[in-house]
């Protein structure tokens, strides 16, 4: 296994082809079974407490296939990735690698069988060099020495075979994001990888860069490699991919080839066909003057990409902006630079005329923004303080909040008291940690907060996210109210249902731009989908 | 996920819990000492009858319990007061020498100024020399982003040398040139008699100056902490940074001014060493106590409470001083250091059990999900 990177189907295809006829296959596949399959998962269910993540889900891969799995955000992907690896174990339904029934206990299971994930995140100790990341953990002879030198050739012969230039002496923290992914892969590669799990792989690459990586996935596939491609871009997907399998709301909802498809048709598979009443039954009242105007606006994103670029948007007073898009097209930046948590490289905001100071989230807030944050837990609220000092969480600078120059409990639970009252919270009482809440009352605290500073804006980023029912439609009551009370309302969601159902307009991003704003009456969920992905 | 231990953090610690776990993990230190003295040929009980004697009954054993608990007092509420909001300030021991060398400073050149205003000007030394000694870290922390341990730890030797420097190697304004002992051996020039800070003599006992000052000062701290503005921002963003920058609040600044703040205080201990005890500035003295170092584990014992610290100065000065006092060919120094270790791992160890519930994980549930998985694979 130290000599060379082994090419995958060889090895495997007898097995798999002798147990061919399991129960369960489509159409689809009954014409592919000349070909052996990798992978098949069969009616697999994962529920979580309150939800269903997974259901009854079906799809199969077979050997030398680039095999696409399609969905907007919460539609189960990642989930069913989990159960590939065995970080997360089915309630029901079976798994087959190779043909083989499996029962993963654990990563390292997975692994064993083949299946290596390259996920949206890199896993790399970025002071090593590119051949120690790629032995790290793994040491299939039990040998104790390491040998660099032979790594290193094995992974410079792997990195040319499948067209990924990089240098195996590199140091991790010198490469670029893409060079990383291709360690990534060629890590997974090395160690023996016949099914290859890509999560998202483009969002860290420059277009160049996928399509070079894309040309790799080709080879590794023409050495009879299977390649599960997570994406919910489309035009990537018809470039890359052999079939797609669609998922919407945790269930599987067709698998098609891609030579039979185009965009059109998978975006309608994808954000489903049905028509949001509630949109069309939205009468387009009088909207007041421009409250929140982006000129021109770009920021970094975390990772020092730019994730922002070029925003030119405004909001009304008494509007609902929706922006619409997959998470990670700059929505999070965007809400985070009007809000003053980020810093703009170029453009300015302005706020009913005068220009916001950019990157100061102190003069945001006194500004009249106000920000119910889409980390909820890790940004939103400070955990470990009680629900009354997280109300005062942004009000605690003024005198109200004071008696002398001490604060004032006192005032503080009767603050508390109030809101607790008016946003109908459900706690013990207002002196108990908020960390100990449901996450709907959570949001109502944070909602109360933010509601009672009397703001001008209120940027909502995925105000109803992991919420149950009752908790959502209270969250989505409360958005509109505001925006009739006249403050402009931008509320960030991925879930294109909420979004046509609150927004007056429609704003979508994608690729950190505005691809369109629509008017919410004649918007087309379609036409939406295809936007969200890029396909304009 | 793996392991049989189950550990869960109790969303309420009841009230009783929080003052039975401390007194348990103290009488487990006792035992777990105790069973340490017996094995190296020392009887427990009457150790700690002698112990308990030096540190409190013998003729002056009370009065050097606070002569040693004063300065863990300021360092300890120095390191408490930073580590409330996460910053660790491990610079105490050379804020304190700073502090010791500026109060020395005032002390001697202000020499004839009337008493009291001479003590507070040697307060005040004290504490900005420590407050700027402390700002070096602190501004790399908030604004270039190193690690304030590192740098604050680096620090701390480099005020030692600073010190040493002072006294030993250079004809500076410290330094006694004059009197015929000190051609001999280096030594600093003694502060005139305004300089001597007041103790409060209570029949054979001295209460310190400083400890007095010390306690006036982790009152000011809680209150600080507890109801202020200043404390809330404190609060916040020791819980949660992301929240508190959410929140408005300046977080660059505040890390600068806690810091700041944190070793003003190692600086009022040193002034304190300096007008209580030394009336001298010694390094030697100062390097061989340690007490930067000790007000972390003081810190710590005391869960960064400032009220608690003024408890667990007292406590460790008076292991310290029946230490010395115990000291001798059968009783090595290093059991006392070692005996205070115990007490360190029984109280933070008893803090986990206060805040978390520890259970055994049953080894049943593999088997149930195993179970599940082939029925709910044939009903569907």
């Amino acid at each position: 296994m130290t000599d060379s990177v082994p090419s995958a189907g060889a090895d495997q295809a007898a097995p798999a082809a002798a147990s061919a006829p399991v129960p369960g296959l489509s159409a689809n596949a009954a014409a592919l079974t000349a070909v052996a399959l990798a992978v098949q998962v069969v009616e697999m269910t994962k529920r979580f407490p309150g939800v269903v993540a997974n259901d009854c889900v079906s799809f199969e891969a077979a050997e030398g296939e680039v095999h696409a799995l399609l969905g907007e955000n919460g539609a189960g992907k990642t989930t069913l990735c989990n159960l590939l690896m065995g970080l997360y174990r089915p309630d029901a339904g079976k798994l087959f690698v190779g043909g083989r029934a499996v029962r993963f206990h654990s990563p390292k299971d997975a692994q064993d069988a083949g299946i290596f994930m390259v996920h949206q995140h890199l896993r790399l100790v970025e002071s090593m060099t590119v051949a120690e990341n790629v032995v790290l953990g793994w040491s299939p002879s039990r040998q104790f020495r390491f040998s660099p030198g032979k790594v290193e050739k094995v992974v410079a012969e792997a990195s040319e075979r499948f067209q990924m230039p990089v240098d195996p002496r590199a140091r991790i923290w010198q490469l670029s994001l893409g060079e990383r992914q291709r360690v990534e892969i060629l890590k997974a590669l090395y160690r023996g990888a016949k099914v290859l799990i890509l999560d998202e792989p483009t969002t860290v690459l420059t277009p160049q860069e996928a399509d070079q990586l894309f040309s790799s996935v080709r080879d590794m596939t023409a050495e009879g490699r299977t390649v599960i491609f997570i994406s919910h871009k489309l035009p990537e997907v018809l470039a890359v991919a052999d079939r797609v399998t669609i998922l919407r709301q945790g269930r599987s909802i067709t698998t098609v080839p891609t030579a039979g498809t185009d965009a059109d048709h998978l975006a309608g598979l994808m954000v489903g066909h049905e028509v949001s009443l509630e949109a069309a039954a939205k009468l387009a009242e009088e909207a007041g003057p421009v409250v929140l105007e982006l000129a021109g606006v770009s920021a970094r994103g975390d990772l020092g990409a730019e994730a922002l670029k070029d925003v030119t948007l405004e909001v009304r007073a008494g509007e609902i902006l929706g922006i619409a898009g997959v998470a990670g097209n700059g929505q999070r930046e965007l809400a985070e630079v009007i809000t003053g948590l980020r810093e703009t490289t170029a453009g300015s905001i302005s706020l009913g005329g005068s220009r916001l100071p950019a990157g100061d989230p102190r003069a945001a807030i006194d500004l009249g923004i106000a920000y119910v944050p889409e980390d909820r837990m890790g940004t939103g609220i400070s955990p470990n303080l009680s629900i009354a000092e997280n109300l005062m969480l942004k009000s605690y600078r003024r005198k109200a909040m004071r008696s002398g120059p001490v604060l004032s409990s006192r005032k503080a639970i009767a603050n508390a008291k109030v809101a607790i009252e008016r946003f109908d919270i459900r706690a013990p009482g207002p002196r108990t940690l908020i960390r100990q809440l449901s996450g709907g009352n959570i949001q109502k605290v944070l909602l109360a907060r933010e509601l009672s500073s009397e703001p001008r804006v209120l940027v909502a980023a995925s105000p109803t996210r992991g919420l149950d029912v009752g908790a959502t439609q209270y969250v989505r009551r409360t958005l509109s109210e505001t925006a009739k009370s006249g403050v402009a309302v931008m509320m960030v969601s991925e879930d294109l249902d909420e979004v046509l159902e609150l927004s007056d307009r429609i704003a979508v991003f994608y690729n950190g731009r505005v691809v369109g704003v629509v008017e919410a009456a004649d918007a087309n969920r379609q036409q939406i989908g295809l936007m969200m992905a890029g396909a304009s | 996920m793996t392991g049989p231990l189950r550990i869960e953090r109790r969303l309420d610690t009841p009230k009783w819990l929080k003052v039975a776990v401390p007194l348990a993990s103290l009488l487990l230190a006792a035992i777990l000492a105790g069973i340490l003295l017996a094995s190296t040929g020392h009887n427990p009980i009457s150790t700690y009858h002698q112990m308990y004697s030096a540190a409190v009954t013998a003729p002056g054993g009370l009065t050097s319990t606070f002569v040693y608990a004063t300065p863990m007092l300021f360092t300890g509420l120095c390191a408490a007061f930073a580590f409330r909001m996460r910053t660790w300030n491990i610079g105490g021991e050379g804020q304190l020498y700073m502090g010791a060398v500026g109060a020395a400073a005032v002390g001697l050149c202000l020499g004839d100024w009337p008493r009291p205003l001479l003590i507070i000007a040697m307060i005040l030394g004290g504490a900005l020399s420590g407050t700027v000694w402390a700002a070096i870290p602190a501004l790399l922390r908030a604004y270039l982003r190193t690690n304030e341990i590192l740098t604050s730890l680096m620090l701390n030797y480099v005020a030692g040398f600073f010190m040493y420097y002072l006294i030993y190697d250079s004809t500076s304004y410290w330094r006694d040139l004059s009197s015929p002992g000190a051609s001999v051996f280096p030594t600093g020039k003694t502060l005139g008699p305004n300089a001597t800070w007041p103790g409060i003599n209570i029949g054979s006992f001295t209460l310190p100056m400083g400890f007095v000052l010390g306690i006036g000062l982790a009152v000011g701290l809680l209150v600080l902490i507890q109801k202020t503005r200043y404390g809330f921002e404190m609060r916040v963003m020791g819980d949660s940074p992301n929240a508190a920058n959410y929140s408005g609040i300046r977080t660059k600044r505040k890390i600068v001014s806690v810091m700041a703040i944190s070793g003003g205080i190692a600086g009022i201990a040193g002034s304190s060493q300096i007008g209580d005890f030394g009336h001298v500035l010694d390094p030697r003295g100062l390097e061989q106590a340690q007490y930067g170092y000790t007000g972390i584990v003081v810190a710590a014992l005391a869960l960064y409470n400032p009220l608690a610290v003024v408890l667990v100065s007292l406590l460790i000065g008076g292991l310290t001083n029946a230490g010395f006092a115990l000291e001798g060919p059968s009783f090595p120094t290093g059991l006392v250091g070692t005996m205070e270790g115990i007490i360190l791992f029984t109280v933070l160890g008893g803090e986990i059990l206060a805040r978390y519930r520890i259970g055994i994980r049953r080894r049943a549930v593999p088997a149930a999900s195993a179970a599940q998985l082939t029925t709910g694979g044939v009903a569907s």
